[in-house]
């Protein structure tokens, strides 16, 4: 994995240069981000870990367009954010599943690729193979209100994985499902990504679920949102749940929580 | 036409149709409860209401006994409130025992002593009226939700015309267009639009802006279009809200499409049989046009309920 990072690092996926963005609130002004400067390799799995406010789910946005920073540089495939999502270079995968219930799961797999105008055969054929892919085949003609929470989510990545975007975006994905299946889903995701190469983005505030999936860790913290902490992992590519009982793994899960410790102001 | 004839005798009230529609055999028993307990008050109300005529016609001398009273307030030809029975038989009378089409001068036409003609005179302009009405309410709730100065503007303007009483503007609407040779169904299907599009316009509005900022959020990471965000969320998202709209516009339509019929005499139509019968006092005929118009009123929204219905199933927004 770092080897893989470290191949194509002349050419970073997500470069960010001294990224400012300040929110203006009807209590003034809120500096969610500041002076954030992170570079993002080809086929790493970056995780970002920090309280409530730190600005993880804000610099997701910015790198998806859906916010703009007010300040420094951010490129997406070397293009700004804009750009690079006209050009659909990344699929987003929200806090809740977000399925648009008048859908079947399958429908809804379609929605993006409606969108961007593929073929029906192409769809269909697509579908298919995202399906399979996050082990929800058999699925596909029923409503969300159906499947349990753990699918539902399932669901919605396969949607984000159903057109030909290298970067997967996930803003806290899990965050709603309890331990077990989230466990189960940490796993899934893990294989996935190594099976697609994908470069993933990925928002937690949960320390084993970062420690365990990341490729590098990206520690934030708040008022103002900004980096303080970048750790690259030594973990191997093979990871069994079991490896969280491991010692490297909480060599790191330490270094996170020191990070986050340092960064978090308590006494406010 | 057959058919309605057989549509209104099977059902007999708006009350009844409501509840054989809504809730099946199950709803029958509190319905008939709620049904009997009406009727019982409505005969009751007969006895002091249709008395006095009764005192007035015997002369101040005349000692009149209770049942005496009792044999002469249900029977009367012009009561203040008619017995329910009289209203059931004069339904029966014209609505089932009258074909609604004659054969006059080698023509069939309406025949004019049916109350399902006069139905149908009034359903036709409020079906048209609700269509177009529909139809206005939904494209301004489009614009309203994608234009900003549509949304500041057309809004006021919307709740403004709804101010103004529809009996004084309906006379003005119908002899401008009569002044300019448009007669018929067109003016009156215009005051069932013109009361119609208004909750649709607000059920819209609501409807369309239903979906949430992730599921728009959703749509921009695909970088869709104004058009496809419209077609593939806000309207599917939006039909809950038009549903119940619907049933409320359906409704006005009609209300519409009878105080249309009220300035210019018109002589067919449940509102033309309210304005006649209360020309010549003829209580009787006023409240068969009223239990017609609300039988009407209960079959259109139970017909849009059902539509309903259908529809959420299919779209999977209903077990």
């Amino acid at each position: 994995m770092n080897q893989a990072a470290a191949v194509s690092d002349p050419a970073p996926v997500i470069q960010a240069r001294h990224l400012d963005l300040t929110f203006q609130t009807a209590d003034g002004p809120v500096q969610a981000l500041k002076d954030v400067t992170l570079s993002i390799g080809k086929g790493e799995f970056v995780s970002f870990i920090g309280p409530s406010g730190c600005g993880k789910t804000t610099f997701l946005r910015v790198i998806a367009a859906l916010e703009s920073p007010t300040g420094g540089s951010i490129t997406v495939n070397g293009m700004t954010p804009d750009e690079a999502r006209r050009k659909r270079a990344y699929g987003y995968v929200f806090q809740a599943a977000g399925l648009y219930p008048w859908r079947t799961i399958e429908r809804n797999i379609r929605l993006p690729l409606e969108i961007m105008g593929y073929s029906a055969a192409e769809q269909e054929n697509r579908v298919k193979n995202v399906l399979q892919l996050v082990d929800l085949e058999g699925f596909g003609r029923k409503y969300p209100w159906q499947l349990s929470g753990g699918m539902q989510q399932r669901a919605s990545i396969a949607r984000a994985l159903a057109f030909d975007a290298d970067l997967l975006l996930m803003d806290e994905p899990f965050g709603a499902l309890d331990e077990i299946v989230r466990d189960h889903l940490n796993e899934q995701l893990l294989a996935l990504w190594k099976r697609t190469q994908k470069t993933i983005g990925f928002v937690t505030h949960s320390i084993p679920e970062a420690v365990y999936l990341s490729t590098k860790i990206v520690v934030m913290s708040p008022r103002p949102g900004r980096i303080t902490d970048v750790i690259e992992s030594d973990l191997p590519d093979e990871r069994p749940l079991e490896i969280r009982d491991s010692a490297a793994f909480q060599r790191i899960a330490t270094r996170v929580r020191e990070g986050l410790r340092a960064g978090h102001a308590y006494d406010d | 036409m057959s058919e309605a004839v057989n549509a209104t005798t099977r059902t007999g009230t708006g009350a009844a149709a409501f509840g054989l529609l809504r809730g099946g055999a199950s709803a029958v028993l509190p319905v008939a409860t709620v049904v009997a307990v009406i009727v019982a008050i409505w005969y009751a109300a007969c006895i002091p209401l249709n008395s006095a005529w009764l005192i007035d016609r015997a002369g101040p001398e005349a000692e009149l006994s209770t049942g005496d009273i009792l044999a002469g307030v249900f029977n009367q030809e012009r009561p203040v409130i008619p017995a329910p029975h009289q209203v059931a038989t004069e339904l029966w009378n014209t609505a089932v025992a009258e074909p609604p089409m004659i054969e006059r001068r080698d023509e069939l036409r309406g025949n004019p002593r049916s109350l399902v003609f006069h139905a149908w005179q009034t359903m036709a302009p409020t079906i048209l009226g609700f269509l177009v009405g529909t139809f206005a309410g939904i494209c301004l709730a489009i614009g309203i939700v994608h234009n900003r100065a549509m949304d500041l503007s057309v809004m006021p303007w919307a709740i403004a015309s709804q101010m103004v009483p529809i009996l004084a503007i309906a006379p003005m609407i119908i002899v401008v267009l009569n002044a300019v040779g448009i007669e018929g169904l067109l003016p009156k299907s215009l005051i069932s639009a013109y009361l119609s599009f208004f909750p649709v316009v607000v059920g819209m509005v609501k409807g369309l802006r239903s979906p949430g900022a992730m599921d728009l959020d959703l749509l921009a990471t695909y970088s869709a279009s104004a058009a496809q965000t419209l077609r593939k969320l806000r309207l599917p998202a939006s039909l809950p809200f038009l549903f119940t709209s619907l049933k409320v516009g359906i409704a006005a339509s009609l209300v519409g499409a009878i105080v249309a019929e009220l300035p210019t005499g018109a002589r067919f139509g449940l509102g033309a049989r309210l304005l006649t019968g209360s020309y010549y006092g003829q209580t009787i005929q006023i409240w068969s046009a009223l239990f017609m118009a609300a039988i009407c009123a209960a079959l259109l929204v139970g017909l849009l309920g059902w539509i309903e219905k259908i529809t959420l199933r299919r779209m999977g927004l209903a077990q």
